[in-house]
């Protein structure tokens, strides 16, 4: 099963683990896979209709899967994928509080 | 949980800000969370890498943050959070920062206007992401 890294603020929904073994065929299965079986991760991947959050960034080893065939990006035994977050923000738009 | 950062790193962000303005600045918080305390060892200046917009964008490119993330944990930290600057406005989270931001960070913001920064305030990401949670800066 492929592997995946998860950054510093997401390993609190791991049960503090760096790195996660999944299933799947596809980097989208493997992470679909990680949503499911730790839930409380989905909506920081996933925007509400489903598409992975425009700052949630998926390596295969060191390629950006957005580089390779995205989501559809094969992965196999021992293949390791990183989710790297980039940081971004601003003051446009409302307030929030 | 409190944010301690000592007044070293506060100037350093501070000049950062006014540096950088009317374009927003950003950088990261290293340091150790001790459970009780967030406490600033160093900060690291990141560039603002946003495209365009940069008077109310800011972005640290996903290799950046990587990088930062190791070289913390190289020197026995972590990576507690990071800051930015809203020029000409408040240091307060806007809409466009809680659809970006992660759970965890704590994120410094500095309100810095062309003569000075006025204010600066820490935030936290709820875990529903439905707003921030202030966290007090303590010196």
């Amino acid at each position: 099963m492929p592997k995946v890294k998860i950054p510093t603020p997401l390993r609190q929904y791991t049960a503090g683990s760096p790195e996660v073994e999944v299933g799947g065929a596809t980097a989208g299965e493997a992470l679909g896979n990680l949503a499911t079986e730790h839930p409380d991760l989905r909506q920081h991947l996933y925007t509400g209709d489903g598409k992975l959050r425009s700052f949630v960034n998926v390596y295969k080893g060191e390629e950006d899967i957005r580089y390779l065939e995205g989501q559809d990006t094969e992965v196999a035994e021992g293949d390791e994928l990183s989710i790297i977050p980039s940081i971004a923000g601003g003051f446009g738009g409302e307030r929030c509080r | 949980m409190p944010l301690k950062i000592g007044a070293g790193d506060v100037d350093r962000i501070h000049e950062h800000a006014r540096e950088a303005y009317p374009e927003e600045c950003a950088g990261a918080l290293v340091g150790i969370d001790t459970g009780g305390v967030r406490v600033v060892v160093d900060v690291w200046l990141a560039d603002n890498t946003h495209e365009e917009e940069r008077r109310r964008r800011f972005l640290i490119e996903p290799l950046a943050v990587k990088r930062f993330e190791e070289q913390a944990e190289e020197k026995g930290m972590g990576l507690l959070g990071f800051y930015h600057s809203h020029p000409d406005h408040p240091a307060e989270p806007s809409e466009y920062d809680r659809e970006h931001a992660w759970p965890g960070y704590s994120y410094v913001i500095a309100s810095v206007s062309a003569e000075n920064v006025e204010d600066m305030r820490s935030w936290t990401l709820r875990g529903d992401r439905s707003g921030y949670e202030e966290e007090p800066i303590v010196g």
